[in-house]
């Protein structure tokens, strides 16, 4: 224990200039076999659905090509507003909550994590129930006898990047918040010392200094974009993802949904290198860590005020206006809808959030360790790509790729157990296992953003100087890297659970029978268009995770 | 290298537990997968294991995905039943051949035969109307008359749709296409496009306060969307109004169930949907979400019969279901979204 100190005190401080991520020695082949192990599973996936019925696919397909253009053209401007949205949105508050004082300011720099507890698309709807034309306020300016028709149209392709930009940002807050707090003061004083304002500071140095983090942040929420259905289904927005639901559910050809979904998952990949390739032209030194609160300037007058009222509005639209309409519903059910089974709903969710969370971030800490090893070798870098793509595939499109080769294994496996005389259960049916390692596939990219950009902190320089002391292999990462990504393990951890907490396509079609929780219950109200009775459970899957978002805050407050 | 060793081998573990957990002998049991939703199923199946004591399970979700399930699972699946909403996917489970043909009288007699599958695959349990709705401060109902007068330029900028991707729509479309064929079908839904006066909606929920509030005059959607709202708010300005009853009828669509291809209890399934189609069940199974039983000898519930009675288009659904992408194709090409 106390070696482990003393390696960290003596590296925590240490301003070491490094070259980027060092390639290291040793194994040179280990990434390109993983990443080909992975490739593989990717194409049984594919291949899984490409043995899906076929709805007469040349039809489909000569049908879908016509609006291709259109849809992807749809694709690409959703997840450029939704982009620069939440980078803009998520950089901002975390730039005003992190560096500066002002009213509110301590109670916003946690408060506006909230709207990650909540599913996006209940957000859209209850937007689009407020603001549409018969919702209650431009009733009430028709009541009161002015007219509504200047009121922009809220199902509109502004609507749905609104809704998502207000549901996803705080992916993009929380780890500029933690690049701001662990680094941004040093190197705005640094830059300030060399004449540069506070503004010019900003964009200068601070926000370059903080690209990891942002990349990191904007990509889950492109890859979220890419994959969501639920959000663009409610303002009835065209996207590839619709395509595939309407290849799929309308034309029944899963091959065709199964090959649009292939193409989805090769334009995130795309901006995924794209992104990696840029960033890599780049280095990274990392100044010394912590922090003096009394650094921090005190905004007044309009300032002040405009911050403070900047994330009070962003706050209320983007969580207390629906959890307000959440609870108005859920008063007006809770008598005939609430029962002690909701109990069991609740278990199962927390439950299996839980254990989501666990194993992901598990086999994220375990990602971030290959990467470091591997460095820049390009097999190691794709397999990372490739182990955490799954955010950008549809929840149920992926949990088919995943359910039909099982399936086929399960048929495999029958016939063996049969020709021995003996019945097996199928591995399907009941097994929480697989749902688990849905949840894994989905949500390794969310892990992995937390941990790898929390790995930025341990510069190879450490690693050396720790082998220098002694330190190595198995003991170099339990004494160095665990408690120094103590921080990132953790946010990982809670942001996963929260994703898996509203989490609904792969549950409902993997969950053994009688695990219904609360994303199923919402799912089995609103697929029905019953909001009202959704509320209970929508308000417990927000409530329920609003623990661990207050726990996020206070991670990354302590860490920094 | 050996932790790896470790973790693969915890996996594997992991992967052997549940068969062995579940490989417990089973009593009389139906395992049902279901895409019509549990608050309407449940109090039926609890009632029958009361009555018979064969206990239903059930897992709910989304069609494509149960059927894609069930298909996958191949002889292994545990599922006796499939029950679904929408003809397209009972058509669609049995062109993939997820079901098994149901010698039964009593579903014969029960169940009229355009509601049910010539092969006797499938059966329509319960019907939902998709019919008009208007404003009744804005239009009289002597001004309507077909979901293809809607296309007409005096309703432009007056009405409200759905979006094109509810299979509501496009067993609505197909319909009309066994109507009227394929082009006329075509100039009736870029007219209904041309009179749209807002931008489709995601829901017939959306539709309804759309039209009660002055947004659009008139406007389709199922009958049991009206019902609900109307059970909330019974002072809004809204009234049904029954289509094409001078042509082929009122669209309809079913709920619906077959007996799965590889069932363990073919039997017991088929005592199941036989007593679902009964008088006893037809009423709940119908009322719980205001629909209309699919068992004619069944009066549906009163707050629904309120709205009189309509001629049905007596068109086999199977048909529908087989038109459906045909329908989704022409709606994309209308413009239709």
């Amino acid at each position: 224990m106390h070696a482990e100190g003393g390696v960290a005190a003596l590296t925590e401080n240490i301003a070491i200039p490094f070259p980027g991520d060092v390639p290291h020695r040793g194994r040179r082949r280990g990434g390109w076999a993983f990443a080909a192990l992975l490739a593989a599973l990717w194409l049984l996936m594919f291949a899984a659905l490409l043995a899906g019925g076929d709805g007469d696919t040349a039809a489909v397909w000569t049908h879908l090509a016509r609006r291709l253009p259109e849809l992807l053209a749809n694709t690409l401007v959703l997840a450029l507003g939704v982009g620069l949205g939440t980078l803009a949105l998520g950089a901002g508050l975390a730039w005003l909550t992190a560096l500066h004082e002002f009213p509110g300011s301590r109670f916003f720099s946690w408060a506006l994590v909230l709207p990650l507890a909540l599913p996006a698309y209940v957000l859209g709807f209850v937007l689009i129930g407020l603001l549409d034309f018969s919702g209650p306020l431009q009733s009430f300016l028709r009541e009161a006898g002015f007219s509504s028709g200047w009121m922009p149209q809220i199902r509109s392709r502004g609507g749905v990047m609104l809704a998502l930009t207000l549901a996803l940002y705080p992916y993009v807050y929380l780890l500029a918040r933690e690049a701001f707090l662990s680094q941004g003061q040093r190197v705005l004083e640094t830059a300030q010392s060399l004449g540069d304002s506070r503004g010019r500071a900003l964009f200068r140095a601070v926000l370059p200094m903080s690209r990891p983090w942002l990349a990191a942040g904007v990509s889950l929420v492109l890859m979220e974009t890419l994959a969501d259905f639920g959000t663009v289904s409610v303002f009835n927005y065209e996207t590839f993802t619709t395509a595939i639901y309407k290849a799929w559910y309308g034309l029944f050809s899963l091959q065709a949904a199964g090959q649009l979904a292939a193409c989805l998952v090769s334009l995130a990949l795309l901006l995924l290198v794209l992104e990696q390739r840029q960033r890599l032209r780049q280095r990274y030194a990392l100044v010394s860590r912590g922090r003096d609160g009394s650094g921090k300037p005190r905004l007044h007058g309009w300032r002040a005020g405009l911050a403070c009222v900047l994330s009070g509005a962003v706050l209320v639209a983007g969580f207390a206006l629906p959890m307000a309409q959440l609870a108005l519903w859920t008063l007006e059910v809770w008598r005939e809808e609430l029962d002690e089974r909701y109990a069991a709903f609740l278990g199962h969710s927390v439950l299996m959030a839980a254990a989501g969370a666990l194993l992901t971030v598990a086999a994220a800490f375990a990602l971030t360790l290959f990467k470091r090893r591997a460095g820049l070798e390009p097999g190691a870098v794709l397999a990372v790509r490739l182990a955490t793509l799954g955010y950008a595939v549809p929840g149920t499109v992926l949990a088919v790729g995943i359910v039909t080769p099982l399936a086929w294994l399960d048929q495999w496996l029958g016939a063996l157990t049969d020709a021995w005389g003996f019945e097996a259960a199928p591995l399907l049916g009941g097994s929480l296992a697989v749902l688990l390692l849905a949840y894994l596939a989905r949500f390794l990219a969310v892990a992995f953003g937390a941990v790898d950009s929390a790995m930025q902190r341990v510069t190879p320089a450490m690693e050396d100087a720790s082998r220098s002391l002694g330190v190595s292999g198995l003991s170099l990462w339990l004494r160095l890297h665990l408690p120094l990504l103590r921080g990132g393990l953790l946010s990982g951890a809670l942001l996963v659970f929260v994703d898996v907490m509203k989490e609904m396509p792969m549950t409902l079609l993997i969950r053994p029978f009688g695990w219904d929780n609360l994303a199923v219950r919402v799912f089995e109200m609103v697929s029905e268009g019953l909001w009202e009775r959704a509320a209970p459970s929508a308000l417990a899957l927000a409530l329920a995770g609003l623990l661990p978002v207050a726990l996020l805050i206070r991670t990354t407050e302590r860490s920094a | 290298m050996s932790q790896c060793r470790y973790f693969i081998f915890v996996l594997f573990l992991a992967f052997l537990v549940p068969p062995m957990a579940g490989a417990g002998e089973s009593g009389t049991e139906i395992v049902v997968y279901s895409a019509r939703h549990e608050p309407l199923i449940k109090p039926l199946f609890d009632t029958y294991a009361k009555k018979t004591g064969v206990e239903v399970k059930f897992i709910t979700g989304e069609a494509g995905a149960l059927m894609q399930r069930l298909k996958a699972e191949g002889t292994r699946t545990p599922a006796d039943i499939l029950l679904t909403v929408d003809a397209g996917n009972l058509w669609f489970a049995k062109r993939e051949g997820l079901l098994q043909p149901v010698q039964s009288p009593a579903l014969e007699a029960n169940i009229p035969a355009h509601l049910r599958d010539p092969d006797k695959q499938w059966f329509g349990l319960s019907v939902r109307a998709r019919t008009l709705v208007y404003n009744t401060q804005k239009v009289s109902p002597s001004d309507l008359s077909t979901y293809q007068a809607l296309a007409e330029p005096q309703w432009k900028g007056r009405l409200c749709l759905r979006s094109s991707k509810k299979v509501y729509n496009q067993s609505l479309v197909a319909m009309l296409i066994a109507e009227y064929g394929e082009a006329e079908t075509l100039n009736i839904v870029k007219g209904w496009v041309a009179n749209l006066a807002a931008p489709v909606y995601s829901d017939d929920e959306q539709v309804l306060p759309a039209v009660a509030a002055g947004q659009c005059d008139v406007g389709i959607v199922n009958s049991y969307y009206y019902g609900r709202l109307l059970k909330k708010q019974a002072d809004l300005p809204l009234a049904l109004f029954w289509a094409d009853q001078g042509a082929g009828g009122v669209h309809v669509n079913v709920s619906g169930a077959g007996v799965t291809r590889h069932a363990r209890h073919a039997q017991a399934a088929q005592a199941l949907l036989e007593w679902l189609s009964s008088e006893e069940a037809q009423g709940v199974f119908a009322n719980a979400n205001l629909e209309y039983p699919a068992n004619p000898k069944v009066a549906p519930d009163p707050a629904v019969a309120a709205w009189g009675s309509f001629k049905q288009n007596t068109r086999n659904l199977g048909q529908a279901g087989a038109m459906q992408a045909q329908a989704i194709r022409l709606m994309d090409e209308a413009g239709y979204h």
